[in-house]
């Protein structure tokens, strides 16, 4: 595996760490004497690494936590518990100046570009306001002309600095929004669904930016959305999230071509197929095994509730594989042993009893 | 939306999506939407360029006060009720207590324009003379009320946990006093003749109101995505208050103020016809009104004239907080 092939094997030392993240909401009940009842357990154990210079999708459902494992990576939560090293350090304990220092490293773009601009701040002054709070990256005098290059960096025009994001549309709001995480050099940005809110041309321009901002300034990217091509498009690695724990990581192909676990599985047979000749034939190969695996898995119920999850592995309740070991015993996010030492692109980390690949499952 | 349908973003249908999903097929519309997106959408009134003075809401604010003439119009109805309030004997050279009985409930005649009150004194230099009171009461109850309210229901909202709970649990206490029986009893005690205690009084049971409304909008500001990346930014409490939450937090606040001032100017007049509120020599809108209304058929002019004027001095504030509000939006402008 080589670096110049895109989506082999990550390049770089860990920049950010992630070790067993754990963010609990607790339920509370009563108004000045607060009893806790119980707990929302949006991410419950997460651990990933993320490289220098990589972008690492995480993919899944709406609240399966992926929002949370932003929030807390920014710490704009504070994790319950577990760790986030940031070249090194423990990042979810900071506060006050260590904190500020971090946080000019670590950037985020928001998934709203309607909501996440302050619709009473000029554009000059949204972008211009990492200056303000970190005055030592640029010279009071340098900041205007900053602010400027940095629109057009993002591809816009220098002089919209005196407007107000209601006069742009949702792909200049989301440049804005990108220069705004931009303005401070971070080495990181945290994209919490940066497209899901425009519309699909648009978000072509905005993934393609982004790509060309991370070669330009070396970034690592943590790239979170429910969509599966536009994550594959843009990332290195992927994770795949489903009630509040990851289930598989591993490269974008070894996720799209070779999933071991089930519920990836089932994620990627619900991607929509444009063809209709091509559906049909999909249709038909989940009989044969001819196309792959790439067969339809319509799961059967809801997602449990995070408030009160399932014991053991988190999908066995929805899982056609499910057994009584799944109920037992918390499958671990490692390579399963059925592939270890394999050298086949299914050996990547998945978090299921009986991973294996579908394709196989189908010919047996 | 300075044009309806933006011209900025180039929809290609055939360049958009690669078929087979997604994104996988030579799609590189980077460079060429970091042209298209120079062209500057045709809106003509934005003259900022690069070399421009950098502009920020408030001063863009102003901009747009100067040019309003609701503003204008406000401004010098409230400029002159201040000056008025503190010169009254510029445009009222007579003695407001004079009283010639003779005269009582009369109609205008020559050098008394307004006519006569029950007592026969003139209801012009009356009015003229009300107008410190009245201007008085209205503007420091309204500015306490807005001031103490907007800032511990600000505050609740934005910190929430047990200060909020403590505070919301005192603000419904002061819901709970009515306000004539409040009134009756806390201002009976009070021998001071001054309207400062009538201040007093209102402020105190005025704030929960102002407080609640800032409470609430505050808390419906602290959740938008961009307090969420001014944090992120690292910035601290008092940036977020001030920069992000209170320009997008204050408009039902000042909606409510403005309103307010004129019911605390009416109850002034209630409290005084209590005997509770200012007492004689005193003069006051709110007195004369409620003095008049005992004879509005026989004599109208005689609760016209302080009426008038009381409505007068409430549509202009709230004019002017209406035009506030407005510049305060940018997506009027």
């Amino acid at each position: 595996m080589t670096d110049t092939v895109k989506g082999a094997a990550p390049a770089g030392e860990p920049i950010l760490q992630v070790r067993n993240l754990v963010k609990h909401f607790p339920l509370t009940r009563g108004i000045v004497f607060q009893k806790q009842v119980g707990a929302v357990k949006a991410v419950d154990g997460i651990s990933f690494d993320l490289h220098r210079g990589e972008t690492l999708g995480i993919v899944g459902e709406s609240g399966c936590g992926k929002s949370t494992v932003a929030k807390l990576l920014m710490n704009l939560e504070r994790a319950t518990s577990g760790e986030v090293f940031y070249k090194g350090e423990d990042i979810t304990r900071l506060s006050g100046r260590a904190l500020k220092a971090v946080r000019r490293n670590i950037q985020m773009v928001f998934q709203d570009p309607y909501t996440s601009l302050n619709p009473r701040m000029t554009v000059g002054d949204i972008i211009g306001e990492p200056f303000d709070i970190h005055p030592e990256v640029a010279p009071k005098g340098d900041r205007r002309k900053r602010v400027q290059e940095l629109l057009d960096v993002v591809g816009l025009n220098p002089e919209y600095v005196n407007r107000y994001p209601h006069q742009f549309s949702g792909g200049q709001r989301q440049r804005i929004g990108i220069a705004r995480g931009l303005a401070l050099n971070p080495e990181i940005i945290i994209c919490d669904e940066p497209v899901s809110a425009l519309d699909v041309s648009v978000q072509a321009q905005v993934v393609n930016l982004m790509e060309k901002l991370q070669d330009e300034f070396g970034l690592s990217y943590i790239f979170i959305a429910h969509d599966l091509s536009i994550v594959r498009h843009i990332s290195d690695r992927v994770g795949v999230m489903y009630l509040g724990r990851m289930a598989e990581i591993g490269t974008d192909a070894e996720i799209y071509e070779h999933p071991t676990h089930p519920y990836t599985q089932a994620l990627l047979s619900a991607v929509p197929v444009p063809d209709p000749q091509a559906r049909e034939q999909r249709a038909a190969g989940a009989d044969s095994g001819a196309a792959a695996g790439r067969g339809r898995i319509i799961l059967s119920g809801d997602v449990p509730s995070p408030a009160d999850p399932p014991s053991g592995c988190r999908f066995r309740t929805r899982c056609w594989k499910a057994q009584d070991r799944c109920a037992q015993e918390q499958p671990l996010l490692a390579v399963p042993e059925v592939f270890r030492g394999s050298g086949t692109p299914a050996e990547h980390e998945s978090a299921c009893h009986f991973a294996e690949e579908r394709a196989t499952a189908e010919a047996a | 939306m300075p044009d309806g349908k933006d011209p900025l973003e180039p929809v290609d249908p055939g360049q958009a999506i690669a078929p087979g999903g997604g994104y996988g097929g030579g799609m590189d519309l980077a460079a060429a939407d970091a042209q298209t997106l120079e062209r500057t959408p045709g809106t003509g009134q934005d003259a900022g360029g690069p070399t421009g003075k950098p502009r920020s809401l408030w001063s863009d604010a102003w901009r747009d006060l100067r040019r309003n003439p609701i503003f204008i119009i406000s401004a010098l109805i409230i400029l002159f009720l201040v000056f008025i309030a503190i010169w009254p004997g510029t445009i009222a050279t007579q003695d407001p207590l004079k009283a010639n009985l003779a005269k009582s409930q009369a109609g205008p005649e020559p050098g008394h324009p307004f006519g006569f009150d029950n007592q026969g004194r003139d209801v012009y230099t009356r009015v003229v003379y009300g107008a410190r009171a009245s201007v008085t009461v209205g503007v420091c109850a309204t500015a306490g009320v807005v001031i103490l309210g907007s800032v511990l229901g600000g505050l609740a909202g934005f910190f929430g946990g047990w200060w909020d709970a403590v505070l919301s649990r005192i603000s419904d206490v002061f819901f709970g006093i009515p306000v004539v029986l409040g009134g009756l009893v806390f201002l009976s005690v009070v021998t001071n003749s001054t309207v400062w205690p009538v201040v007093g009084f209102m402020v105190l049971l005025g704030w929960p109101q102002i407080a609640r409304i800032a409470r609430g909008s505050v808390i419906t500001a602290r959740q938008n995505d961009y307090v969420q990346a001014a944090r992120a930014l690292g910035a601290g409490n008092r940036r977020m208050l001030v920069r992000h939450i209170a320009p997008n937090a204050v408009a039902p606040v000042i909606v409510v103020g403005t309103i307010a001032l004129g019911t605390y100017i009416a109850l002034e007049a209630t409290l005084s016809y209590l005997g509770v509120g200012l007492k004689p020599p005193t003069v006051s809108w709110g007195i004369d009104i409620s003095d008049a209304s005992n004879s509005i058929r026989d004599a109208p002019h005689m609760l016209l004239w302080p009426a008038g004027a009381l409505s007068l001095t409430v549509l202009a504030f709230i004019m002017l907080g209406d035009a506030v509000r407005d510049a305060l939006d940018p997506k009027l402008r």
